[in-house]
């Protein structure tokens, strides 16, 4: 199948399907309602499932219920409605259950605005709610790599049975691109009879199953955590991405930025170029495992003087980037988190800024 | 001479947490027998709330998820809409399903949710120590109203039998008791009419059963039995609100 020209909102649920996931439980938001609104249309198409929930907290456990059955299931949310379903992300990753969720971020905090934000990372990556748990958080550029992301979503999430997050943002929900959804990224659901809640009969044995997240005993509690977080280091091991660009010159800056911020930074990386100015672009893939080592890496080459994280948001993949350089070079933000996207210019003069004073 | 009398094949032969008492006992009886009656053990699921039940899936032989706190309904939707064969049921107290989880029962029942909900009503929160629910009686002492509930500061105790059945959706709506010999045995009717109406692929079906709580009511189970007969049920009307046409 050959491109086609689609909104973001709709790639993300047609994406999905694609992948093999035909149940979908939503809330509306804005900037992301386009896809329940697809999905409206689209699901009874092939046969799948989509409701639209009373509120972002129920349908987090309607995703719960679901994926403890044993089948596929996705949500879409937007910043408050992320914090919202955030009781049922922590139930959800401590029950070990597979689910996407993608939140296409708008300003904050509160309800703060419509625009495109990045101020989610710290909730995405660090918790949002409560106990140890992380999420595997992807994070798309474009229209294309959304999809993508998407479809490796359900896989991943089934292969580490914890919840995965897409986190993109306004821009990439709203904007049309050409885009293809990759057959090879189809995948078969996982063998879920261990532990779904699937009914006996499924299994033909008389073993039953139980999702929970209840440990009234401190050392089994302790284990279940022990657990949790092996998988958690095995994500740091084999899911680190990254994309790199020119990274191979002698570059005095590197700039570590994602999702839409990161194709801004990309056009004033060319631009300092063609001024006789070699500026590095290190774009994480994935914010949960944070590619470290690669920062680290990119920051250490000897050209370089210094690092600075650029986001849309006041200064928080900032602090995963100085837990990367520690300490060998100097770590900047630059930011605006009201909506607007920085320009390339405004990211030409901060990148100018720190090599005028010599920072 | 066969067994006349025996423990019912969805319950598990483990001892129960319960208090003295309690009647949660006698209700687990009554949705097991429910369950091997109709045969449906090996297609259904259950969903623990928090509370006194939390624990209810290890007294039950059949899949069971458990809940976060009022959240049942919804992941009873959840299993529901992706997997219409199994057969669902909840299982909540007052605290859970009319405090912190009424958002989420009234609009599962008002979409007409194909799952079956027992709903304990013992008029306090149980599990966390006693504490007010919005179905204690005026008056009642409680942990968190030390002096009986005010109602002019907290409302009246919230009828959710009748709340629900203003609703249009909703199949089958019944409140019964389990304290004593002939409610518990329409109380086993109503419940298995709940599941008979969600194998018949009617809509929304709840029971509430008028229960007693010894424990935190601070009584003998013989007055807690008197106490619910004297003071619950003629505030808390019993019989079927809502049956299917």
């Amino acid at each position: 199948m050959g491109k086609i020209l689609m909104k973001g909102n709709e790639a993300i649920g047609e994406a999905a399907i694609r992948a093999g996931c035909l149940n979908y439980f939503a809330y509306p938001i804005t900037p992301q309602s386009e896809v329940a609104e697809y999905l409206a249309k689209r699901m009874p198409e092939v046969g799948g499932v989509f409701l639209q929930g009373e509120s972002e907290v129920a349908v987090g456990y309607m995703l719960f219920g679901a994926a403890g059955a044993g089948e596929r299931v996705f949500t879409t949310s937007s910043s408050p409605g992320i914090s919202l379903m955030s009781e049922a992300i922590s139930y959800i990753a401590a029950a070990q259950l597979p689910v996407v969720f993608v939140n296409i971020m708008r300003g904050g905090p509160g309800l703060g605005g419509i625009l495109p934000s990045q101020g989610d990372y710290f909730q995405a990556t660090k918790g949002g709610g409560h106990g140890d748990y992380r999420l595997l958080v992807l994070a798309p550029a474009s229209v294309q790599e959304t999809a993508e992301m998407v479809m490796m979503a359900f896989p991943l999430a089934e292969k580490y049975r914890n919840p995965v997050m897409i986190l993109g943002d306004g821009l990439i929900g709203q904007m049309m691109e050409p885009v293809e959804f990759p057959d090879h990224l189809r995948t078969a659901p996982s063998d879920k009879s261990s532990w779904a809640t699937s009914g006996m009969a499924t299994r033909g044995s008389g073993r039953r199953n139980l999702v929970k997240s209840l440990f009234l005993d401190p050392d089994a509690l302790n284990n279940q955590n022990l657990l949790l977080k092996s998988k958690y280091d095995r994500m740091r091991c084999e899911e680190v991405r990254y994309e790199a660009y020119n990274l191979d010159g002698d570059y005095q800056v590197l700039i570590v930025s994602y999702g839409t911020m990161s194709r801004v930074c990309r056009t004033a990386v060319d631009n300092l170029k063609a001024q006789g100015m070699e500026v590095g672009l290190l774009r994480p893939q994935t914010l949960f495992p944070f590619p470290l080592e690669a920062v680290r890496t990119a920051a250490g080459r000897p050209s370089c003087k210094s690092v600075i994280s650029i986001e849309m948001s006041m200064g928080q993949m900032v602090e995963d980037v100085e837990r990367a350089v520690c300490g060998i070079r100097p770590v900047h933000w630059y930011g605006k988190c009201g909506g607007d996207v920085p320009t390339p210019e405004e990211v030409m003069e901060a990148v100018r800024d720190l090599m005028a004073d010599g920072r | 001479m066969g067994k006349t009398f025996a423990k019912p094949r969805s319950l598990s032969d483990q001892y129960t947490h319960y208090c003295p008492g309690c009647t949660h006992g006698v209700i687990h009886r009554l949705v097991a027998e429910t369950i091997d009656e109709l045969d449906i053990m090996e297609r259904t699921v259950g969903i623990a709330p928090v509370g006194c039940a939390v624990l209810a899936y290890n007294y039950f032989n059949c899949d069971f998820q458990e809940a976060a706190h009022g959240r049942a309904p919804a992941m009873a939707t959840g299993i529901k809409r992706v997997r219409p064969d199994l057969v669902v049921f909840t299982y909540q107290g007052d605290g859970d399903l009319a405090s912190i989880g009424m958002g989420e029962i009234v609009h599962a029942a008002n979409r007409g949710e194909k799952f079956t909900v027992i709903f304990v009503n013992n008029a306090v929160y149980g599990m966390t120590g006693g504490q007010m629910a919005p179905t204690t009686m005026p008056g009642q002492r409680t942990t968190t109203s030390p002096f009986g509930r005010n109602v002019e500061e907290v409302g009246m105790p919230i009828k959710m039998a009748e709340l629900l059945s203003a609703l249009q959706t909703p199949a089958y709506i019944s409140r019964q008791t389990v304290i004593d010999p002939k409610g518990i045995r329409k109380a086993k009717q109503a419940i298995r009419r709940a599941f008979e109406y969600q194998l018949a692929g009617r809509c929304f079906s709840l029971v509430e059963l008028v229960s007693t709580c010894p424990t935190n009511w601070g009584m003998t189970p013989v007055e807690a039995v008197a106490w619910a007969r004297d003071t619950l049920l003629p505030y808390y009307r019993l019989g079927d609100f809502k049956v299917p046409e």
